[in-house]
C-alpha cells in the first residue's frame, strides 16, 4: 500500500478545478470544492481501480477525511 | 447456477425507436455549472430523449416493430411469439405485450407475455426467446423492450431527473439449424430491491393519502413515493462487484476468449460504472466498448439495442463475436455471449 501522502495526491487528482495542495490527509473531503454525490461515485471508482478495494455507502457516512478513507482502504485490503 | 446455452438461434435485426423531444444537461436548471461539466464529463449524458404524455413504452416498441418487419420482409403470419420486456406497460393489466399482438396485427397463433426487468431485461429477453424457438416449433419470435422512464423521475430529484431517457426496441430472432450457439448467464439478489425502487402504486401500497407529497430526501433530491428512488452509491458497487466476475463465468463456460470477442455492450448505465467494469475486464482496446449514453442516456431495457443501432450499425453487418451485458434494477444481471451473423439494423426511428 502506497503512504497516505501519496494517496491523498493522487485522490486529489480527481478532483476538478481544485488545487492539489490545498487537499492533505486531514482535509473533509466533503468541503472539497463542488463536492457531490458525484464526487462520491468518482472516490468509490478511484479506490477501486487503484487498490481494488469496494467503499460501500456506511464507509462514506461514517468518514469525514481523506485519512479516514485512506485508513478504510488499508483495512479493507488486510481482510 | 443460470449458465445456459442455446442452440439454432439467429438475431436477425434490430430497430430502435425514441422520441424527438430532447432535453440537454447544459439546460437543467438545478445543476450548477460545475455540476453540468461534471456530469457530462464522469456520467457521460449531454442529452436524452423525453416522450410525452401521449407517447408510452409500447408506442416506441410498436413503430420499431413495424420497422423492422417491414425492412426485414418478414410474414407477420411467421410470427410465433412476442415478448415486451418493460416496467412501465400501458395498463396494469391486461398485459401490454397482448395488446401489441393485436396493434401489430400479429395472428392469434402468437403467444404473448410480459416480463417485468428493467437493466438486464434485453439479455433476460433475448435468452427467454432463445429457450422458445430452439426446438423449431415456433419459427421466428419478436422480443420488444424499452421504458419510459421519464414517467418515473421528479424534476427535482438531481439523482435521477437528468439520468434516465425513453426509447423502445424490437429485436427480430429467429430459428436456424446452423446457428452457433448463445451462452448465457442470469443472476438475481433480490436483497437490493431497496437500491432503485418505485414505492407506490402496485399491489404492496396502492394508493395511500401521502403517495403524491413531494418531500425533500436529501439535498437536491425531492420525490414522492411514486416517483424512482435510486441509490446510487449501492448501484455503483453492485456493478463494481457483480459484473466482472459474471461476464469471466460466462466466458469460461462458452470457452470464448476474451480477446476474441469483438464488442462488449454493455447497458448504458453511467459511464463511470461502465468505465470501471471495462477497465476491471481489461478490455484496453476502448473502440471494442461502444457508448450511446451520451445521446439517450439511461434508456433501461433499451440501452444494449440502441447502442447496436445507433453506434453498430454497420459494423453488425458482418460476422461478430458480441458479448451482451445488463445489470441493474433488483438487483438482476445476465450477459450473453455468441457468434453472430449479420444482424440488419433499421435507421433510428424519431417519433
Amino acid at each position: 500500500m502506497i503512504s497516505l501522502d501519496e494517496f491523498t495526491k493522487q485522490l486529489a487528482a480527481e478532483f476538478e478545478d481544485v488545487d492539489p495542495n490545498t487537499i492533505t490527509p486531514s482535509t473533509n473531503y466533503r468541503d472539497i470544492k463542488n463536492w457531490s454525490s458525484m464526487y462520491a461515485l468518482i472516490v468509490i471508482a478511484f479506490v477501486d481501480a487503484n487498490f481494488d478495494v469496494q467503499l460501500n455507502a456506511d464507509n462514506l457516512r461514517n468518514s469525514q477525511t481523506i485519512k479516514d478513507i485512506y485508513d478504510i482502504v488499508v483495512a479493507k485490503q488486510a481482510n | 447456477m443460470a449458465l445456459l446455452s442455446v442452440q439454432n438461434i439467429l438475431i436477425e435485426g434490430i430497430a430502435a425507436c425514441v422520441p424527438q423531444q430532447k432535453e440537454y444537461t447544459n439546460n437543467y436548471s438545478l445543476f450548477t455549472e460545475e455540476e453540468k461539466e461534471l456530469f457530462v464529463k464522469s456520467v457521460g449524458i449531454i442529452e436524452r430523449r423525453v416522450a410525452p404524455f401521449e407517447i408510452t413504452t409500447s408506442d416506441m416498441c410498436y413503430h420499431a416493430a413495424e420497422k423492422l418487419i417491414a425492412d426485414l420482409k418478414w410474414n407477420k403470419e411467421d410470427i410465433g411469439c412476442l415478448i415486451f420486456v418493460s416496467q412501465s406497460t400501458d395498463y396494469l393489466l391486461p398485459a401490454t405485450s397482448i395488446i401489441l399482438q393485436h396493434r401489430l396485427q400479429l395472428p392469434n397463433t402468437t403467444m404473448a407475455f410480459d416480463v417485468g426487468l428493467g437493466c438486464s431485461g434485453y439479455v433476460y429477453g433475448l435468452q427467454l426467446m432463445a429457450s422458445l424457438l430452439t426446438s423449431g416449433q415456433i419459427k421466428k419470435g419478436l422480443l420488444l423492450v424499452g421504458d419510459k422512464s421519464t414517467l418515473s423521475t421528479h424534476f427535482e430529484d438531481k439523482s435521477t431527473y437528468p439520468l434516465f431517457g425513453d426509447a423502445g426496441c424490437a429485436t427480430a430472432m429467429a430459428y436456424d439449424s446452423t446457428a452457433t450457439p448463445i451462452y448465457f448467464n442470469s443472476q438475481s439478489d433480490g436483497a437490493g430491491e431497496d437500491a432503485i425502487k418505485i414505492l407506490d402504486g402496485a399491489a404492496r401500497n396502492t394508493v395511500r393519502d401521502d403517495t403524491f407529497d413531494i418531500i425533500e430526501v436529501e439535498p437536491g433530491v425531492k420525490r414522492s413515493r411514486r416517483h424512482l428512488a435510486l441509490k446510487g452509491i449501492d448501484i455503483f458497487n453492485f456493478a463494481l462487484k457483480e459484473v466482472t466476475p459474471n461476464v469471466h463465468e460466462l466466458l469460461k463456460f462458452a470457452a470464448i476468449d476474451k480477446e476474441q470477442v469483438n464488442y462488449f455492450v454493455f447497458h448504458q448505465a453511467n459511464r463511470l460504472i461502465n468505465e470501471s467494469v471495462r477497465k476491471k475486464l481489461k478490455v484496453l482496446d476502448i473502440s471494442k466498448v461502444p457508448y450511446s449514453i451520451q445521446h439517450f442516456g439511461n434508456t433501461s431495457s433499451a440501452s444494449i439495442p440502441l447502442t447496436m443501432v445507433t453506434q453498430l450499425k454497420q459494423k453488425l453487418q458482418e460476422q461478430n463475436t458480441l458479448l451482451l451485458s445488463g445489470f441493474g434494477v433488483g438487483y438482476s444481471w445476465s450477459s450473453c455471449v455468441f457468434n453472430s451473423k449479420s444482424i440488419y439494423c433499421s435507421d433510428l426511428i424519431e417519433i
